[in-house]
């Protein structure tokens, strides 16, 4: 125990003196949490959309305001032909050619039935199918409209039976104003921890081998857990250290606070820097090198922010990869940030989530532990 | 020039030897390309919900197994009463609730009307849009249902098309941006890293005290990178056809050169990078923490740009990532040609002139 | 004689390649031992053995008299160890890496006080306490390297070539420290190249292609070699090696 102390004060020491690195450590994170949720925006707007109308009838020129008058589209300029506006699309000038084919009002009266088509870049799924969805009930709506219109203004025949409806009332709970910062703060927060901490702990170690301290280490009688221990918790400290930060600059710049305790958000955090820390261990036991290292590092942080929930559902992927995913520390402390956070959950809920990560935990520093040697 | 060479085997010597690092360098970026194509999707679907049904009748039976026939829906559990949704709600169990009130079948065949509630956990606000409208759409479809007896006139339909990706998968869209997101950061930190590498080793002043042109050195450092790079993308161009089902649609010769333009654009950052760290921990902090969100969300891959504050978009044209994505999706998804990718090409070339400019300069202060 | 260092037929393979074969010698107690061999010999390979980094194929050896295969932990609290590599932290200053070093042996806080200022003393370092190892001259680092493993007043020693790179005034002064160490008791067992080195030595031992060609004191064996010096003897020695120097 009393060694531990000797190790802790040691690696203090060598954190605080090297302001510059301190400095990055801090900020580098900071202002990306300050900037960075602005640009990950989500609310669909602005869909470009380019017009083919070959009819030129009233309906037409309704429908067409209707649908830019909507919020979600923007018109991208009238075409003659199908083809042009097809064309608009493939340049990148427009995301939907919407064409309205020759004699549409006309049949419509006449056939009680015309098509109009539409053409979505789907290469963005989300575009495309919002998009497409928004077109949809704008299209439907206006075609209750025409109708009741046309009703009425052929004096209802005893209009057809009205028919029975069911109609959606929908709310928005924990976000009723649905901004898309309350549900990314967080989650980039988790990011920028998840990146600091890891790396740092397992190039601390890396360069400790590199420069030979290591093997000095080595011969001493210090035993392995206390030297583990000893390089995990300035990380933690600086974890939380950032972490906090994080949730300040949340506050001040985009007026989050937590619903849920505090307290629940530290025990998890802690619980979740172990997990982490044992991950830079474990990377750390198998790089010889800052390089390795690196590029270990690089490799599963990179899959941690693209996969865990991040900026994709989890949800929404396959079965095989969502199974992966579970395996993930930063799944889970997303789950429990943005539901402390948001929803005001509670321990109790967030128990599952919690466990898996003190699971994960143990699983990565008892593999780190046994394939760190002190003898070869 | 034979200095040139002989330098550059050198170069080539320090990555092939090292067989670990030499597996980190094309396994893990082809390991994620393959990854994030068959695992992302932002379709949304399965998402679980939970049904309250206080009515019980015909009509909730047939809507709520309507719901659960979706593929977008999962029902995950029919609650007692509303009283529950909350606990469900913060246990992250559900993203949406259904919510019949009492009475509703008789109040849709007696007064023709109906209402249901509609509850989603709106703290991704995304999905929640996104699901509530799936359900709106789905109520539409029985509302249709039940209006088949009285015909519909003037029915308008919408015919659409999804072009370019039928059935909205992920990998149309992930790969091409993964791809210059990793191409991108893998080339910044390997040039960086293996400069400073040198300087902090020592073996850096040896070079410098040496007969040997400062460009030469720079080159002999990009020369590697540039080819495990270029192998890298063939891989990925290779797996992408085969197992994504993305084949290249336009000329490979032209999404190659993009592909080169891009890489040596990186590179340059690399090396102006290397120039003001002193170590490689420096290095890897300004390539890893400095750039990977900003490239991630300034690609547009993500992210629509065109959402975000000017200033953001303003910034995000000074990523070259973005417009090497614009290059892949058009050329290898929409098979297009030259004509369409010139003015990305010109300011990936404009870039990587100017940046390959500066880095030399500085380079070449420093040995003063 | 108290032998405090026991090997019996030490061997260590790395797969068909015997780096170290069979190694049979006794170190007694206050000795200073040379370790000699050209490089790629096996010196290093049986450093690290003896040290208990490296686990011995087959043999025996003991070490203060624990056991090199079971009692590594025991080991370590009776040896200290400096490493061809500059082993201390660049980033500290003279007096944390005492400090450092000597509280993870377990001292305690007065006794570690005690022995920095002992330290700085015989190293004449008093000013430099506050300085940041880095920017001390190599020479300076290798000394307080040295001290930094004795810090703890190890039965045993080993050093591993400690003096390369060093100029040949500090060279003298870095043996007197080592002599100084080994008057209290302390055994030394040194790797080296310089045979100036090796005539400091009490015995030396030369290492040919993993094997011990000879060990004797270094008057005995330049003797026995009818050579002047040392170095004649071991280029004897050396050259009748077969397998080729890294």
């Amino acid at each position: 125990m009393k060694t531990l102390g000797f190790l802790l004060e040691k690696e203090f020491r060598q954190l605080l003196r090297n302001r510059q690195l301190l400095r990055t450590l801090l900020l580098a994170p900071l202002i990306q949490l300050i900037i960075l949720p602005l640009a990950a925006d989500y609310t669909v707007k602005n869909i470009g959309i380019a017009v083919a109308d070959n009819d030129h009838s009233t309906t037409s020129l309704r429908l067409i305001e209707k649908i830019v008058s909507s919020g979600y589209f923007k018109l991208q300029g009238y075409t003659a032909s199908y083809h042009d506006a097809l064309g608009m699309v493939e340049a990148d000038k427009a995301d939907l050619a919407l064409q309205i084919p020759a004699h549409f009002e006309s049949d419509l009266v006449r056939e009680d039935k015309k098509q109009v088509y539409v053409a979505i870049n789907a290469i963005e799924g989300t575009k495309a199918n919002l998009g497409g969805a928004y077109l949809n009930s704008i299209i439907s709506d206006f075609n209750e409209n025409v109708r009741a219109q046309w009703q009425v203004g052929s004096a209802s025949t005893g209009s057809p039976e009205e028919a029975p409806q069911v109609s959606v009332a929908s709310s928005n709970w924990y976000n009723i104003f649905l901004n898309y910062h309350l549900y990314m703060v967080p989650a980039i927060l988790v990011t920028l921890v998840t990146a600091m901490v890891a790396m740092q702990s397992a190039f601390n170690i890396v360069q400790e081998k590199e420069s030979g301290t290591i093997e000095q280490i080595n011969v001493t009688p210090i035993k392995k857990h206390i030297f583990i221990i000893g390089k995990m918790v300035p990380f933690m400290v600086l974890g939380i250290v950032l972490f906090t930060m994080g949730l300040l600059v949340g506050w001040i710049g985009y007026g989050i606070v937590p619903l849920g305790s505090l307290w629940v958000l530290y025990v998890s955090l802690i619980v979740y820097l172990f997990s982490m820390l044992g991950l830079g261990l474990l990377i750390a036991t198998y790089s010889g090198t800052q390089q390795q290292a690196m590029s270990l590092s690089f490799f599963f942080i990179n899959i941690f922010n693209m996969m865990s929930g991040v900026f994709t559902a989890v949800d929404s992927m396959p079965a095989w990869a969502q199974a992966i995913v579970t395996t993930f520390p930063p799944s889970h402390f997303i789950k429990i940030m943005r539901a402390v956070v948001l929803k005001g959950s509670g321990f109790s809920d967030i128990l599952p989530w919690l466990g898996a990560l003190a699971v994960i935990g143990i699983v990565l520093n008892g593999w780190a532990v046994l394939n760190y040697r002190k003898t070869s | 020039m034979r200095q040139l060479i002989t330098f550059i085997r050198k170069e080539f010597l320090h990555v092939f030897r090292d067989r670990k690092t030499l597996l980190m360098l094309f396994g893990l970026p082809i390991a994620q390309i393959v990854l994030f194509g068959f695992a992302l999707s932002n379709e949304i679907k399965n998402s679980h919900i939970a049904v309250v049904d206080y009515s019980k009748d015909a009509v909730t039976t047939k809507l709520i197994s309507k719901i659960s026939g979706s593929p977008y829906f999962n029902i995950q559990r029919s609650l007692a009463g509303a009283e529950e949704l909350n606990a469900a709600f913060k246990k992250g169990n559900i993203k949406m609730a259904v919510i019949f009130p009492a009475g509703f079948g008789d109040d849709l065949i007696h007064t023709g009307k109906a209402t249901m509630q509609v509850i989603a956990d709106a703290s991704d606000p995304n999905q929640a849009t996104t699901i509530t409208n799936y359900l709106t759409n789905i109520v539409n479809d029985f509302n249709s249902d039940l209006a088949q007896d009285a015909s519909q006139p003037m029915q308008i339909e919408p015919e659409v098309q999804m072009m370019y990706n039928p059935e909205l998968r992920g990998a149309p869209n992930f790969v091409p941006g993964v791809m210059a997101l990793v191409l991108m950061l893998v080339c910044t930190m390997m040039t960086s890293v293996a400069i400073v590498r040198e300087k902090e080793l020592g073996t850096m002043e040896i070079l410098l005290v040496s007969p040997f042109k400062p460009i030469y050195i720079i080159i002999s450092k990009l020369a590697p990178n540039l080819l495990i790079s270029v192998v890298n993308l063939i891989i990925i161009l290779v797996l992408s056809d085969i197992f994504l089902d993305l084949p290249v649609k336009g000329s490979l010769l032209l999404l190659v050169t993009g592909t080169v333009l891009f890489i040596m654009t990186s590179l340059s950052i690399g090396l102006l990078l290397s120039i003001s760290a002193k170590t490689q921990q420096a290095a890897m902090m300004g390539s890893l923490m400095g750039m990977m969100l900003p490239t991630m969300l300034l690609t547009g891959f993500l992210f629509p740009i065109e959402n975000m504050p000017v200033a953001l978009q303003v910034l995000s044209n000074l990523v070259p990532s973005r417009w090497y994505f614009i290059i892949i999706k058009r050329v290898m998804l929409k098979g297009l040609g030259f004509e369409s990718v010139w003015r990305e090409m010109l300011i990936l070339t404009g870039m990587c002139v100017l940046l390959f400019t500066i880095s030399l300069r500085q380079f070449k202060i420093r040995l003063q | 004689m108290e032998t405090v260092i026991h090997t019996d037929r030490l061997t260590k393979r790395f797969g068909s390649f015997i780096a170290a074969n069979e190694l049979t010698f006794d170190v007694a107690k206050g000795e200073i031992f040379g370790f000699l061999g050209a490089n790629g010999a096996g010196k290093t390979t049986a450093m690290r053995m003896l040290c208990g980094l490296l686990a011995p194929s087959s043999g025996k050896a003991t070490i203060a008299g624990f056991d090199v295969y079971t009692q590594t932990e025991r080991i370590k609290n009776s040896i200290g160890y400096m490493s061809q590599k500059f082993s201390l932290y660049d980033d500290l200053t003279v007096a944390e890496n005492i400090r450092f070093y000597a509280g993870i042996y377990g001292m305690s806080g007065p006794a570690i006080r005690a022995k920095t200022t002992q330290l700085l003393e015989e190293l004449q370092l008093q000013k430099e306490a506050k300085t940041l190892v880095r920017e001390l001259p190599l020479g300076w680092k290798q000394k307080l390297s040295f001290s930094v493993s004795i810090v703890h007043e190890p039965e045993i020693v080993f050093l591993d070539e400690p003096t390369g790179g060093v100029d040949p005034v500090t060279r003298r002064q870095f043996w007197d420290l080592i002599y100084a160490a080994s008057d209290k008791g302390v055994t030394v067992f040194v790797t080296t190249h310089y045979m100036d080195e090796a005539e400091y030595c009490n015995r030396v031992s030369i290492m040919v292609d993993g094997v011990i060609a000879a060990l004797d004191s270094p008057v005995r064996l330049k003797g026995q070699f009818g050579s002047g010096s040392m170095e004649d003897v071991f280029y004897e020695l050396a050259r009748k090696a077969k397998r080729k120097g890294d």
